[in-house]
């Protein structure tokens, strides 16, 4: 069957390799202008740029012949867990005819979460299924790892750009591998390929952690490519998420002890839907680990990131870190996150007394 | 007789700033943007020529505002800055002590939080454009008076109407219908102030902490029925520095002083600049799906300069 998945920057490479594992074929595009336009047009307008996003995709690969939508849900009141039936819903009302299955938590129901992985795998035995997502949850790691460390090199790079150049040859390599020893391989080619690459070596960048929101954290096209963009300006980013730690907390295992919920319980002590805990606790951790700024990317209207910015005045002004919350929306100018990238670095930098930068 | 020249290219002015080597402001020129960047800044730097004494030679430039990078081209700039960091440098070189700039320009809003001297926060408005210079304008136009008076008549109000001030096409929907009931201008026009400042502080403002001294500036700091509106609030006293409409290009004056200072020499193109032909052109690149709309530069017929697109495909070497 046509299968179409939200599209998450290079973890679609290892999302793409798992359906196909079962005899589909994943037409998802690459979000663009198009999508989003797409998607604008048909939501409601105060919805959330991921959620048209979303929609923009679907119906770009509907128009494409898809024939099935596989999306996850989510728990907590955060609205985004039932955008999967409200898609669903504007999908039809535009005449569309598909499949659509919806990955609830694990944890919500047993029954519920096999039923629909044998609806995608198909006849496939349960231990080719496992042995499939096991390899590919190999290969989401690995992408992680690499794109870590893609955040470590881009702001000592001698050239601007040879990392990203590097880094998608490196993707590919991981996309290619067959099995998990080849996805291995794959991982040891892709460091030493990023390492090789000229850097300035005694460079000393700002460490600025990025938080918030999952799919504008994970999305390049949904944050105008903060994690690019900062790179080149010299500075080291970490994210506070990456979707091997989402997918091990909400799908195939116990759910894990989360450091961030627990740095968190001092300003917020309960789960507000979406990523608004994990965005205070984060800061809080970025803040212990001296980290030198925290860049807090929210989609305009999301409830959970606005209780959460609520919180980080006080949470920046406890743990000494500054702060800057950057509400992302329909606009595709960079230009005005690039000024206020640019003033936060020179922020952090007159914090430390430094005067020097890599780029002004 | 050294000088040291400042420009900010925003959405509606253009100001430019000629400050000498004791930082003393020279002359200061403050224009109409008019969706026109390029032909503003050569209209500036002709009537800038006119005005400065003939003995005054430019060391060193700054470029600043959202349209930093074309002015960049046109002059050759020693220093080119977002203007969140200038303000802050003009507004403490103006008001040393001072720990809040309140500045509302044409098209954004921002404020910075300072403590001895140094920028220790700011936000700047993301995706509304309600309590901005824009808006204001519109709203003067519509009602027949210029801008110029919009604050004095706002002073002039006796009672209060209360405008909705969380979106500007809904403000103006209510100041419409406030109008129709048979409201005063006058106090219609303090109600929208103070909607705005509401707006301002309730957006932008939230969670920041505004201590005083506190430095209102940009276009909009001419409007005392919003300096008002903002006194109010804040129940302390406002500020309003004499440069208060060009300090973004104040600060990167500044800012080129030091620079030049490092560096010895300017990259300033000199006076002929301003009368050669720039042409604009743009077009979008078919690559890939991000579709980049690439902006090109031409002068005098040569490529200039290139932006707007995220790989390096386009890059100039």
């Amino acid at each position: 069957m046509k299968v179409v998945l939200p599209y998450l920057s290079n973890s679609h490479v290892a999302l793409k390799s798992l359906i196909e594992s079962f005899d589909h074929q994943v037409i998802t595009n690459q979000p663009s202008k198009k999508t989003l336009s797409l998607g604008v047009q048909h939501s409601p307008e105060f919805a959330c740029i991921p959620f048209k996003i979303l929609l923009g995709t679907y119906i770009e690969a509907l128009e494409n012949g898809a024939e099935m939508i596989i999306t996850s849900g989510g728990k907590g009141p955060c609205r985004a867990g039932h955008y999967g039936q409200l898609h669903k819903e504007i999908l039809e009302d535009l005449g569309y005819e598909f499949e659509m299955i919806v990955f609830e938590s694990l944890t919500d129901s047993f029954r519920d979460f096999f039923g629909k992985i044998r609806k995608v795998a198909g006849d496939a035995s349960w231990i080719r299924i496992f042995k499939t997502i096991w390899r590919e949850w190999n290969r989401l790691t690995v992408l992680d790892k690499l794109q870590q460390k893609v955040h470590k090199v881009r702001p000592r790079e001698l050239k601007p750009g040879h990392t990203t150049d590097v880094f998608d040859e490196v993707v590919d390599l991981v996309a290619q591998a067959e099995s998990i020893a080849e996805i291995k391989e794959a991982k040891k080619q892709g460091i030493d390929k990023l390492e090789a690459i000229p850097q300035n070596k005694d460079f000393e960048p700002l460490k600025i952690g990025i938080i918030g929101e999952i799919y504008v954290v994970l999305e390049p096209f949904a944050n105008l490519e903060v994690e690019k963009v900062l790179g080149e300006m010299g500075v080291e980013v970490d994210r506070s998420i990456y979707l091997s730690d989402w997918t091990e907390e909400h799908s195939f295992f116990v759910p894990a002890e989360d450091p961030a919920r627990d740095a968190a319980k001092p300003y917020l002590d309960q789960l507000i839907g979406g990523h608004g805990q994990e965005s205070v606790g984060s800061t809080v951790l970025y803040g212990q680990n001296d980290y030198d700024g925290v860049i807090h990317l929210a989609p305009f209207t999301c409830i959970p990131e606005i209780v959460a910015k609520s919180i980080l005045p006080e949470v920046s002004k406890e743990e000494d870190i500054p702060v800057l919350t950057l509400f992302l929306d329909e606009k595709t100018g960079g230009e005005g996150i690039r000024t206020r990238l640019e003033a936060f670095i020179d922020l952090l930098l007159q914090k430390q007394g430094r005067k020097e930068m890599k780029i002004s | 007789m050294n000088g040291y020249l400042g420009i900010d290219v925003g959405s509606v002015s253009t100001n430019l700033v000629v400050i000498n080597e004791e930082q003393n402001v020279i002359t200061n020129l403050y224009l109409r943007t008019k969706g026109e960047p390029i032909k503003v800044v050569q209209q500036g730097l002709q009537d800038l020529k006119e005005e400065i004494p003939a003995d005054l030679e430019i060391k060193g430039v700054g470029t600043t505002g959202s349209g930093r990078k074309l002015a960049s081209v046109i002059v050759g700039a020693d220093i080119v800055k977002n203007e969140i960091t200038t303000h802050a440098i003009a507004s403490s070189h103006q008001v040393p002590d001072v720990r809040t700039i309140l500045e509302i320009g044409g098209q954004d809003s921002k404020i910075i939080i300072l403590r001895d001297g140094i920028v220790v926060d700011f936000a700047m408005n993301t995706v509304c454009a309600a309590g901005t210079g824009s808006f204001l304008d519109q709203q003067a136009g519509r009602l027949q008076i210029p801008i110029e008076e919009f604050g004095d008549l706002a002073l002039k109000s006796e009672n209060d109407v209360r405008i909705a001030g969380r979106c500007s096409v809904f403000a103006e929907s209510d100041m419409i219908h406030k109008q129709q009931l048979g409201h005063s201008v006058e106090d219609i026009i303090n109600g929208l102030c103070q909607a705005l400042v509401r707006n301002y502080l309730n957006n932008i403002g939230k969670g920041k902490d505004i201590l005083g001294p506190i430095v209102f500036q940009g276009g909009v700091a001419a409007n005392k029925g919003i300096k008002a509106a903002f006194a109010e609030a804040l129940d302390t006293e406002i500020i309003v520095p004499e440069n208060y409409d060009v300090m973004g290009a104040l600060g990167s004056a500044l800012l080129a002083q030091q620079k030049v200072a490092k560096t010895g020499t300017t990259n300033f193109k000199g006076w002929d600049s301003a009368s050669l032909d720039y042409q604009p052109s743009s077009f979008e690149c078919e690559s890939c799906t991000n579709r980049c709309e690439v902006i090109e530069i031409y002068v005098e017929e040569e490529l200039a300069a290139r932006w707007g697109h995220r790989c390096h495909k386009w890059d100039m070497v």
